[in-house]
């Protein structure tokens, strides 16, 4: 009896000391999604470690962004959530508000604001592209080339990647239809603004399979990030598409002899979302560090270990030098003026309605 | 014999018939052994079949519209989809009074991205109504056939109504038929278009490619297998070792060497230009299609193949060969008669159990694959993880489970299941 009785009070006092440990009402450990490798490396340097060491709290980190969508769907169903902030793409950041599994934010009062006063929903701007979405990088797909293996003259276009004659060899691309498609008609002569109406119909459709027609047999075609940067440096492909991230690190971090083309690169979003139905305890702690880890001089921060542009207005002016290498880091964002003028903005609602459609078409062609 | 012709019952020592107690305790014994394995049973049925039927009942499950919609699925009953009209008023102010309730409730998005699987565009077309209906006044702001319209023209478009009223009711078939490169229509399930079929050339990639890496591990494995079982036991166990080391290295660690042996600029590749039997220009392809797949499956599937034909080739005795040879019989007629058909025991394991490993096989053909060697698996994990498509992923997987239990039927009349020897 009197064992349980000192059992009973000794974890009475631990709850107590847990949470005047943790403030107020706040749980004192947190998981945090995000996609593992230079990313998480970088997120960890500037938000989770000065985090951690501000609050006390532990930071769990699971890689499983990639298949985030279709986890916290089922975690939803089984009524046990396990995550607290999740990083995902705006696509897939919108698929979950639509499903409920993600928390709505107001920006204004739960995001901090700029250091001038300005407030969040207005530093974000058009980046808030979804009502639980919280951006935090600016990323783009682009071109990399091996500057040792494509001729005298460097590839500046984008479609110079469809021009098989200047530039003979294999070139990677992703085996989706995202940003694929939108490159087929671009260097088809489809106007930039025109290219989501045209391939809205079945003859734009066509047009764009047709396009990619042309190079299908010098295509190798990749599903993950990484494939392409590996391709490039075993000398598989002459040039390839993936995330500028990848090519920076492929180039300025292991000295690759790899160039990049900025022209036709599609820009996208990566951002936080909370999921829906935490218990109040942990949705208290997932915010105070949503807005700790999205405040401007965070932002900012990040691009010290990454070359992914910050989504707030106000972190680009405090955009320095990279933490390791001492390279100033303004020229390697995808926002950086000269790169944004030949940026191409992804249509997520297009995508939203035609992915399914279009992905059956593309898989179909694929195995042509 | 007059034992039988004698009607008295035969007694056991305590005066019961001795076919009862012995009855008795036969079911006991039963009993008991059921008892011994009920916690494993137990465990298999709620870790193992149960998830799986659960999963396979997604298939057919489709109660999200009628649930969310349930004003216009009644209204839709007395609408004709075959005439080519809009509806009339009613099934529109059905509809706006189910989208306000869905807007307010946020489950309007759900139903969306249901219909979106049939049809492009409802998604947006759900998202932009639900947004404007929030505001309306179900009294006064009638009438709602044009406010619909006036909102998006996807409401003035019959297949939108069609795909509706088709996909109302609370169990379909749709799944299945969008499995078989079909689809569900008003006037009846009908083929996809051409230029979107592609799971029926999957699933039969998946069988022809899950046979073509069966037999070449046989071919490969049958030698290493009768190697193993004759050599001198020292000898033997190094070959042993030799088998299982790559089967205790990890299988992604397996399939990327493999990257690095096929590519172009790889080693084979290299060795092949060096010694000048392949252009500079014309290096091989033999990764990122099906080459890769095969050869990248064989070599982990071997163990699979080679263990059970090893353990049945071990319990064939030397003699038999010997005798068979003595007898007058040529090597070749020695192995075919005597040797072989006491060996298709362990075959018939092996082959089933690749068989069946290959054709769910889903990481290797994804990595080494490229797009014509990927089989229905990686489509069925891009319906699980990227598209969310689960009803779909059910369905495939269904199909692919219902197919492997055919083929296990089919080769159980032909060779019959109790010739399989996985062990001495």
């Amino acid at each position: 009896m009197k064992s349980t009785k000192t059992i009973l009070t000794g974890a009475a006092l631990s709850l107590v000391a847990g949470s005047a440990f943790a403030g107020s009402h706040m749980a004192s450990e947190m998981t945090i999604v995000s996609w593992g490798g230079a990313y998480s490396k970088s997120q960890l340097n500037a938000y989770h470690d000065p985090y951690s060491e501000m609050t006390g709290v532990t930071i769990l980190n699971d890689d499983s962004s990639s298949t985030a969508v279709a986890k916290l769907r089922a975690m939803n169903e089984a009524g046990n959530i396990t995550w607290d902030v999740v990083d995902v793409e705006a696509a897939p950041a919108m698929q979950l508000c639509d499903e409920g599994l993600a928390m709505v934010i107001d920006p204004d009062t739960m995001l901090a604001a700029a250091p001038d006063g300005t407030p969040a929903s207005e530093d974000f701007g058009d980046m808030l592209v979804s009502e639980c979405f919280i951006p935090q990088i600016v990323y783009s797909t682009t071109f990399g080339y091996r500057t040792d293996l494509v001729g005298d003259t460097a590839p500046t276009s984008v479609c110079d990647v469809f021009d098989t004659a200047a530039y003979p060899g294999k070139r990677s691309l992703f085996s989706v239809p995202i940003n694929t498609m939108e490159w087929a008609l671009l260097c088809d002569g489809v106007a930039k603004a025109d290219i989501y109406d045209t391939l809205e119909t079945e003859e734009g459709q066509d047009r764009a399979l047709a396009k990619l027609d042309t190079i299908k047999d010098d295509v190798i075609w990749v599903s993950s990030g990484s494939d392409t940067p590996q391709l490039l440096a075993d000398g598989e492909v002459i040039m390839g598409a993936t995330y500028n991230g990848r090519l920076f690190s492929l180039i300025e971090e292991q000295k690759q002899p790899v160039a990049m083309i900025w022209d036709g690169q599609v820009m996208d979003l990566d951002g936080w979302i909370i999921p829906a139905g935490l218990s109040p305890e942990r949705q208290a702690r997932a915010l105070d560090y949503i807005m700790f880890a999205t405040d401007t001089q965070r932002l900012a921060d990040q691009a010290k270990w990454i070359s992914y542009g910050p989504a707030r207005a106000s972190s680009a002016p405090l955009v320095g030098k990279h933490a390791d290498l001492g390279i100033d880091m303004g020229p390697h964002m995808p926002t950086a003026p000269e790169n944004l003028s030949r940026a191409f903005l992804m249509n997520y609602d297009f995508w939203a309605d035609y992915r399914d459609d279009l992905d059956a078409k593309f898989q179909a062609w694929l195995a042509k | 014999m007059s034992a039988s012709t004698n009607t008295e019952p035969m007694l056991s020592a305590d005066g019961k018939p001795l076919k009862q107690s012995l009855a008795r305790a036969l079911r006991r014994q039963k009993i008991r052994a059921l008892l011994l394995i009920a916690p494993l049973l137990a465990f298999i049925f709620i870790a193992f079949i149960l998830p799986i039927i659960s999963m396979l009942f997604r298939s057919v499950e489709n109660d999200i519209v009628a649930t969310t919609l349930p004003q216009t699925v009644a209204a839709l009953q007395t609408w004709d989809s075959s005439t080519g009209e809009l509806p009339d008023e009613p099934v529109y102010a059905a509809f706006a009074s189910d989208i306000q309730k869905a807007a307010k409730a946020k489950i309007h998005t759900k139903v969306g991205l249901r219909l979106n699987y049939e049809q492009s565009g409802i998604a947006s077309l759900f998202k932009k109504t639900a947004r404007k209906a929030k505001k309306w006044d179900m009294e006064a702001d009638g009438p709602f056939k044009e406010k619909l319209i006036d909102i998006h023209k996807g409401w003035s478009n019959v297949e939108t109504w069609q795909t509706l009223k088709v996909h109302s009711s609370n169990y379909t078939s749709g799944y299945f038929l969008n499995a078989i490169d079909m689809h569900k229509t008003a006037s009846g399930p009908e083929f996809q278009p051409e230029n979107k079929q592609i799971l029926l050339t999957l699933f039969g990639r998946t069988l022809i490619m899950s046979l073509a890496i069966m037999g070449s591990c046989l071919l490969l494995g049958y030698p290493v297998a009768w190697l193993l079982a004759n050599l001198p036991m020292r000898h033997a166990n190094l070959l042993m070792i030799l088998v299982l080391l790559p089967f205790w290295t990890s299988l992604l660690v397996r399939t990327s060497a493999w990257k690095v042996m096929l590519q172009q600029q790889g080693v084979i590749n290299d060795v092949l230009v060096n010694l000048g039997l392949v252009a500079d220009s014309a290096r091989l392809v033999m990764i990122n299609n099906e080459t890769g797949t095969i050869v990248a499956m064989t070599h982990i599937l071997l163990p699979f193949m080679i263990l059970p034909m090893y353990s049945v080739m071990q319990t064939i005795p030397p003699s038999y060969l010997r005798a068979a040879k003595s007898l007058g019989a040529t090597n070749t007629t020695a192995f075919w008669r005597v040797y072989f058909p006491q060996s298709v025991p362990g075959i018939g394991a092996g082959s089933i159990l690749v068989f069946i490993l290959a054709i769910g096989y889903y990481i290797t053909p994804e990595i080494v694959g490229g797009t014509k060697g990927v089989f229905i698996s990686n489509r069925i994990a891009y319906h699980i993880l990227r598209s969310l498509n689960w009803g779909l992923a059910a369905a495939l997987g269904t199909i692919l489970l219902v197919a492997v239990l055919i083929l296990y039927w089919a080769y159980d009349k032909m060779v019959g299941i109790d010739n399989v020897k996985l062990g001495g």
